[in-house]
């Protein structure tokens, strides 16, 4: 192999947070001038750590870092941009009150007297827009513009810095199969005008699809950088979790029995005017899983909001077992068998400061043999507890444990515990392996297959299109606040047929979309 | 009735509607500075005090209502920089910073008034002096007009300008656009190198300095003396005159001026004998229907905004 020069070289990196979490355990990372250089690993494994230290967000507690063969210290974003390195965070740090023009030239507007010089902004977006083959809107207000076009906007604002290193943080979360594409067709110019890009990412297939090499990251480790068509998907998960996964989950055929849920008509226009739901109607039978997939945004959360009582104000009929439910809170949903593992655990799910045991029972305290007329019962709800963390494998000490102390992936399976085991009749698991290990995911995949199989409806909502296929025995897609595609089997349909109908470019006709109401 | 619509529709109600809305819009546009950078200054009503207050003693030991101004408008400036320092450096609430600063002022001037003057309730015996007024040639001349515009107070001119020169300042300026986006979202500032913590502090010093401006106005020119407590909420009433008026200078001031109007006609039932304590109110009853309405208007439009037309916002949190 030829000798390239290396853009960046980091060497034996230590981060030792305040609170005592080693986010990077002496890692070692260089990258060659001109790769798609991806680093990989699951959540927590240090990648955003390693990357924040890059560019100067986070100080490393001990290492060196070399940028083109120089040693350099770098101490804020604004050092790394002088650097020559750009990065584009996973939550976009865009203003969206402002205009596209305005996002990039924010911090170096070009001035004439006191003002802005506004038409020489103009021509700096459409110049770098051109000369890099990402097409922009100079004059369109961010707000409004769908987020393939927002990620654009970061990276033209990178690279308009003079940016010749670009950090990209889990680029493709938020885009469908489509607009992935079209960014990795842009990153693929990008090389060729002699940019170096890393590539954050623990989507193996993009991983595959996009990078020239890869360095692989476990616990804040370094387990190994390689060429990456010198290595296979089962190689890269297995040095990414220490043991073998399976990628595949076992899914027998569904028995679905008689309707649970019965969604006609649902609408829903939000406070500021919105209408964020439009004509939904689906039905869901007991030991069934239906899918609904589509873009962030689409109305999903709205959904998911006012089938389990979290927002009032919507019109049509919910009809759980054939009574009306729409309009109840989300006590009088719950007592009616609905449980829900909410999108955001952190701020729905888990009361953080509280131990285990009390999440855990959060929504049986009352009744027994948890609770009686007047007092709780502590020792039933531990021991209750002890055996749902051995059940559901938590890596906790003991029931008394603090949430907070957990990791993410142990978070969600204290959620998953709770729901799963209140018999409920009806399951509403809004992303439920967002964020978590790939040992947590997998578990938390197989329970949901598990549920299903003893008879639970279980409608899932999740914009991880792999999740999507693997689980769902039926699939509606929303766009806009519709739905716009029913597949009343997953056999033979691809992620990039679903991103068709989550983009708004396919739609099925309405008697098609009526089969979603199955009796 | 009569009596009503004649002093309403004359020359000197116009004025005094000027009149009174000068120390208003002062405040807006103060109060204006601060939000849009994401800092809301609740200690308006304070610094306006403190400024009111040194205008008036500096300019009776002098002998020059210029530097009595100035002295004024330094001192409403040092309110805003230690409210600065205890949110951006301390991180204190910033309401509750602002709160106290308000207390502060409000205690601080009556003690130092006692101490230099002996009185605790006005400085009428001591000797200070007013800016100016202004007449405007040819204006002057003009029926109506002239003694509805000329002839007032030289910061009620400065006022107008003020307007023009905030508004000039947010939407046309590398520094207006930092306001907003530090503003909007402190984060995407950051990371283009923006220091948050500066521009903060440059709006709130802003937004202390027209405060002052506001406060030597009461003192050195709507009377000639400084009175205890005499803004009287004007810095809470910009705070909602501001929210009225939305994000622009002019909206600020026409927000302003409807307080000023309120003001004015206050003082023109007080002229036809309604109690005063009745009169007194009307702002203050004032300040919360306009509230009211205007928050129920915002949402009616809202819900008659045609649905299909609109595009879906689209949500970036992961």
């Amino acid at each position: 192999m030829k000798e390239v020069a290396l853009a960046v070289e980091m060497k034996e990196i230590v981060k030792v947070y305040p609170n005592g979490v080693v986010a990077n355990r002496g890692v070692d990372f260089s990258v060659e001038e001109g790769e798609i250089h991806a680093l990989v690993g699951e959540n927590g494994a240090g990648k955003t750590t390693l990357m924040k230290i890059l560019f100067g967000m986070e100080q490393p507690t001990s290492g060196q870092i070399k940028i083109f063969g120089k040693d350099v210290r770098i101490h804020s974003p604004h050092d790394a941009i002088t650097l020559g390195i750009g990065m584009v965070h996973q939550h976009f740090m865009l203003v969206p009150s402002l205009t596209v023009a305005e996002n990039v030239i924010l911090g170096i507007e070009p001035r004439r007297g006191w003002s802005i010089d506004r038409e020489k902004a103009r021509k700096m977006v459409e110049e770098a827009s051109e000369k890099f083959g990402l097409p922009i809107p100079p004059d369109e207000v961010v707000r409004d513009l769908p987020v393939g076009i927002k990620q654009r906007v970061e990276i033209v604002k990178a690279l308009i810095r003079g940016a010749k290193i670009l950090i990209l943080d889990e680029p493709t979360a938020v885009l469908t199969p489509q607009e992935t594409e079209e960014l990795f067709e842009s990153l693929r110019n990008l090389t060729e005008k002699g940019v170096t890009i890393i590539f954050i990412s623990h989507k193996l297939k993009e991983v595959k699809a996009i990078s020239h090499r890869l360095t692989i990251l476990r616990d804040g480790r370094h387990m190994g950088t390689f060429v990456t068509d010198e290595i296979t998907e089962e190689e890269i998960s297995k040095r990414m979790v220490g043991r073998e996964v399976e990628l595949v989950i076992e899914r027998p055929e569904p028995k679905p029995g008689e309707v649970v849920l019965r969604v006609e008509e649902l609408g829903y226009v939000r406070d500021d005017g919105v209408r964020m739901l439009n004509g939904v109607s689906f039905s869901l039978r007991s030991g069934e899983i239906l899918g609904v997939a589509g873009v962030e945004g689409n109305g999903q959360r709205e959904l998911v909001e006012i089938l389990t009582g979290l927002r009032s104000g919507a019109t049509g009929s919910v009809k759980l077992h054939g009574e009306e439910i729409l309009g109840l809170d989300a006590y009088g949903i719950r007592r009616r068998s609905v449980s829900h593992i909410p999108e955001d655990r952190v701020e729905f799910g888990v009361a953080l400061k509280a131990p285990i045991w009390e999440n855990v029972v959060s929504d049986r305290y009352w009744k027994p043999p948890f609770g009686g007329k007047i007092r709780i019962f502590p020792k039933v709800m531990k021991a209750f507890t002890a055996k749902a963390i051995e059940e559901f494998s938590i890596k906790a000490d003991n029931p008394d444990t603090p949430v907070m102390m957990l990791s993410g992936g142990n978070m969600q399976k204290v959620v998953v515990a709770r729901e799963f085991t209140s018999n409920a009749k009806l399951l509403i698991a809004d992303q439920p392996t967002r964020g978590i290990d790939v040992g947590s995911t997998e578990f938390v995949r197989k329970k949901l297959i598990e549920a299903r199989d003893s008879g639970l409806a279980i409608l899932l909502v999740s914009a991880d299109l792999q999740e999507i296929l693997q689980l769902s025995d039926r699939i509606v897609v929303m766009y806009k606040g519709e739905i716009v595609g029913y597949f009343p089997q997953n056999r033979g349909l691809t992620e990039e047929e679903l991103g068709y109908y989550m983009l708004g470019v396919k739609r099925h006709e309405p008697s098609r979309l009526k089969e979603a109401i199955v009796a | 009735m009569n009596e009503i619509a004649r002093s309403i529709l004359s020359a000197e109600f116009v004025y005094s509607v000027i009149r009174v809305s000068t120390p208003l819009i002062f405040a807006v546009m103060g109060a204006l500075l601060s939000e849009i950078a994401g800092v809301i200054n609740i200690a308006l009503e304070g610094m306006m005090l403190m400024a009111a207050f040194w205008g008036v003693i500096v300019s009776a030991f002098t002998g020059s209502a210029w530097l009595g101004m100035l002295a004024g408008l330094a001192s409403a400036v040092l309110l805003a920089l230690a409210l600065a320092y205890f949110h951006l450096n301390l991180r204190t609430n910033l309401i509750l910073a602002g709160i106290a600063l308000n207390l502060f002022a409000s205690g601080a001037t009556v003690f130092l008034l006692y101490l230099i003057s002996g009185d605790k309730g006005s400085s009428a015996s001591i000797k200070s002096y007013v800016l100016p007024r202004v007449d405007i040639p040819l204006l002057k001349d003009i029926p109506f007009f002239g003694d509805a515009l000329s002839g007032h107070h030289i910061l009620t001119y400065l006022a107008f300008a003020a307007v023009v020169f905030v508004q000039y300042l947010i939407y046309r300026t590398p520094l207006g656009l930092r306001l907003r986006a530090v503003g909007e979202n402190p984060e995407a500032a950051e990371s283009v190198g923006i220091s948050v913590r500066r521009v903060r502090y440059i709006a709130l010093v802003l937004s202390g300095l027209m405060a002052g401006f506001g406060g030597v106005f009461l003192s050195m020119g709507y009377v000639s003396w400084f009175a205890r407590d005499m803004t009287s909420g004007r810095g809470f009433i910009a705070l909602a005159a501001q929210a009225l008026g939305g994000k622009t200078a002019i909206g600020g001031m026409l927000g302003a001026m409807l307080f000023g109007l309120a003001e004015a006609l206050s003082y023109t039932f007080q002229a036809i004998r309604i109690p005063s304590e009745f009169t007194n109110m009307m702002p203050f009853v004032f300040t919360l229907i306009a509230l009211a309405v205007y928050a129920r208007s915002v949402i009616a439009r809202h819900r008659k905004a045609p649905s299909s037309s609109q595009p879906l916002e689209e949500n970036t949190e992961t």
